[in-house]
């Protein structure tokens, strides 16, 4: 937005007040959502470089179980459909059915922290024991703490988008829209990232 | 959809300071911002110039007589970091492309103003942070590298205060890359085409590109470096079944980039400002376009000429090989073109012109030592001897250094309103070129007969030639003098500059010096030929 930070040369310049521009923020957030991305394919290059270089040591233990991982993809993509609910619903106009699917997003996101701490606790290896350990831990934890970013985004536009006094109306999607997108951007992440730790 | 500017919401700001106090503050007008970013790159400049200073001191004589040799390893790092993640990459990027985007692209304002003055305010706490590291155990000793594992053995604190550091300065680069995308690509001015842009855009956009794909690597890089220095793990280190290599690919990943970072935008001033003093057309406007976006696309394949040594594979040496010559191609184009441009042209000898005619003649010698380094045997040969740092010095201080000041000398006038004074400039222009070649052309004949870089004790038969290289670096340090009493007189006491005091046809000359908070009274004028000088280009042959 263009912003002029003088009250004075608002008022002298009046009629520029009133120039409009296209709504670039979503270009800026895919912007960063690549920047982000590229993150993680630093990370995933490291990884798959670690599993065709360095075998794993010998006596070393490095088992997943597929489990709660199946689980917990599941839910990632059901929150990426109940999330696109709640974006329709509010297009509608339907402010308390769009906060019901965003609270139920939100959950599905708990759900999947609570999973995934679950996982962490009953594995057999630990932070240091080896080095796809930690690869597994860093790479599996810094996609979490995106998931616990995005959940807590969920929450705060749950409570943006109430009825009476909310900012988020069908006027104002922006929130919503960005904060969707980051979430399918974090799901997408987690398919890639299932494939990649688990299945190969 | 579209935003319409609401009174209401901009009236919030008015709350900021007048003045010289706005430059203290949390700022959201981009050309304040764009001056923060050059003021306080500068004075990490005298800090980091400080540290090179000490570490040619140490130099004149073999042995480690100044300073302890973990002194000198700390010094070494913190000058390396200093100048290219609080100098060069901030000014060369955020100051100028803060102050000069907005304008070519016919805007009032950055598209982020706020996520701008956030980028800003990144540096000076990460900055003072990494100074101040020093006081800690002992700043970072590990080169700006941090290659393991040697990053990993040497005193933890300042490590992890470097990496922690970098993290913030690289944040700091995204969010200004995100920004300037945005605003080159989504905030032109209505009927200004891509084509009709200067030069300049071209380069921050190609530059933003690679700041937004490669920096995060190196941030991804950095915490993983990080676990293993708190944690303990073994991403790379070996001891625990880590893989070293492993660190420099990723590292280099963004590192290479990183000089392009530094260097595209310098390639982008430059343009600007050749064709204003020599009163003709840049030549080959559409061969610099595709020149610039194929560096871009080279720039991000071709890192492991860095690694020739670390055990590469001889397919990839092969690749990364031919992938480096082929760089040359495009920026041998634009060399043409800037030597075409001047060729032919009125050309006025002022400070401007002589700092960018400097900037070509020196980026052209370091281009061509980068050449002769992408080739295997020669590489393995000189790598980490002073070879290697004389050519990177070429190109980061006798390229992009020279044109910042170039850049100073030409937009003075128009930040200020104030001439600076040419006979000065002249002065500043003849120290620093002298004592720039004086200091790194030596360099490279101690780097072919093997003086090995980050040593502060040396074989003493290299001892002459090392302090002929001191003496360079002592003119060096003796420039600043002419340029910092350059700019405080003329502030003063300079000569009136008026709007447009070179008759520039750039869209920033359009408006008063200094210019508006809103850049233009009424509508931003639509420039479709950035360089129409002189055209009656047939009659001059």
């Amino acid at each position: 937005m263009t912003t002029l930070d003088s009250s004075k040369e608002i008022q002298k310049n009046n009629s520029e007040v009133n120039e409009t521009h296209e709504d670039f923020r979503m270009f800026g957030l895919i912007t960063f959502l690549i920047a982000d991305g590229m993150t993680f394919a630093g990370f995933f290059a490291a990884y798959l470089t670690y599993k065709a270089v360095n075998p794993l040591p010998d006596g070393a233990i490095f088992e997943l179980e597929l489990t709660i991982p199946t689980l917990n993809t599941i839910l990632l993509l059901v929150s990426s459909a109940t999330f696109h609910k709640a974006g329709k619903a509010l297009l509608k106009d339907k402010n308390s059915d769009s906060q019901k699917w965003l609270f139920f997003t939100a959950f599905l996101g708990i759900i999947f922290l609570i999973c995934q701490l679950f996982e962490y606790f009953h594995l057999p290896f630990g932070l240091t024991d080896n080095l796809f350990a930690s690869t597994f831990y860093a790479l599996t934890g810094f996609h979490g703490l995106h998931v616990t970013l995005g959940t807590l985004m969920i929450l705060i536009i749950t409570w943006q988008s109430r009825t009476n006094g909310g900012r988020l109306t069908s006027q104002n999607m922006f929130p919503l829209e960005a904060v969707e997108l980051y979430w399918h951007f974090v799901d997408g992440i987690w398919v890639i990232l299932f494939i990649i730790l688990y299945l190969l | 959809m579209t935003i319409s500017i609401d009174p209401q919401k901009t009236n919030n700001e008015s709350f900021q300071p007048k003045g010289w106090l706005r430059y203290f503050s949390f700022s959201l007008d981009h050309k304040v911002i764009g001056i923060q970013y050059l003021v306080c790159g500068f004075l990490f400049y005298l800090i980091g110039g400080t540290l090179a200073s000490a570490i040619r001191i140490e130099l004149a004589s073999p042995m480690s007589d100044f300073m302890p040799r973990d002194v000198y390893n700390q010094v070494l790092t913190l000058h390396g970091t200093i100048m290219i993640f609080l100098w060069i990459v901030p000014v060369v990027n955020g100051a100028f492309g803060n102050y000069l985007i907005p304008f070519y692209v016919g805007a009032r304002d950055m598209a982020f103003p706020r996520l701008n003055a956030v980028a800003f305010w990144l540096i000076p706490p990460s900055g003072l942070m990494l100074v101040a590291s020093y006081f800690v155990e002992g700043a970072a000793q590990a080169g700006w590298t941090a290659y393991p594992p040697l990053s990993i053995t040497t005193p933890q604190s300042g490590q992890i205060i470097w990496i922690l550091s970098v993290l913030l300065l690289g944040g700091s680069s995204i969010f200004g890359g995100i920004n300037f995308i945005a605003t080159i690509i989504k905030l032109r001015r209505p009927g200004l085409k891509l084509m009709q842009l200067p030069m300049y855009c071209w380069a921050m956009l190609g530059t933003s590109l690679l700041v937004v794909l490669s920096t995060p690597v190196l941030a991804g890089t950095l915490i993983l470096l990080s676990f293993d220095i708190i944690a303990n793990t073994g991403f790379f280190n070996p001891v625990l079944g880590g893989n070293v290599v492993v660190y420099q690919h990723l590292f280099w990943f963004y590192s290479h980039p990183a000089v392009y970072i530094m260097v595209l935008p310098a390639f982008g001033l430059v343009s600007e400002i050749l064709p204003v003093h020599a009163r003709k057309p840049l030549f080959g406007y559409t061969t610099m376009v595709f020149s610039i976006m194929g560096i871009v696309v080279l720039g991000l394949v071709v890192w492991a000429h860095h690694m020739f040594t670390s055990g590469t594979p001889p397919w990839m040496r092969l690749f990364f090989t031919i992938a480096t010559a082929f760089i040359a191609v495009p920026t041998g184009i634009k060399f043409f073109n800037w030597v075409a441009t001047l060729w032919g042209g009125k050309i006025s000898i002022n400070s401007a012109m002589l700092f960018s005619c400097g900037f070509i003649i020196n980026f052209v010698f370091g281009g061509i030592t980068g050449v002769a380094l992408a080739q295997v045997p020669f590489d393995i040969h000189v790598h980490d001897t002073y070879f290697v740092v004389a050519h990177f010095h070429y190109i980061v201080y006798g390229g992009t250094v020279f044109i910042i000041f170039s850049s100073i000398y030409h937009w003075f006038p128009k930040v200020t309103g104030k001439m600076l004074n040419e006979k000065i400039g002249i002065l500043h222009f003849i120290i620093t070129f002298i004592g720039f070649n004086l200091c790194f052309a030596p360099q490279h004949w101690l780097g072919l007969n093997g003086m090995p870089r980050r040593v502060a004790e040396y074989d003493p038969q290299f001892q002459f030639v090392n302090q002929i290289s001191s003496l360079g670096a002592l003119l060096m340090a003796i420039s600043t003098i002419p340029f910092l009493i350059n700019v405080f007189l003329s502030v003063r006491n300079g000569k009136d500059a008026g709007d447009n005091p070179w008759n520039a046809l750039t869209p920033e000359w359009l408006t008063s010096s200094p210019p508006p908070v809103e850049n233009w009274e009424g509508e931003a004028p639509l420039v479709e030929e950035p360089y129409g000088y002189g055209k009656k280009i047939s009659e001059q042959k």
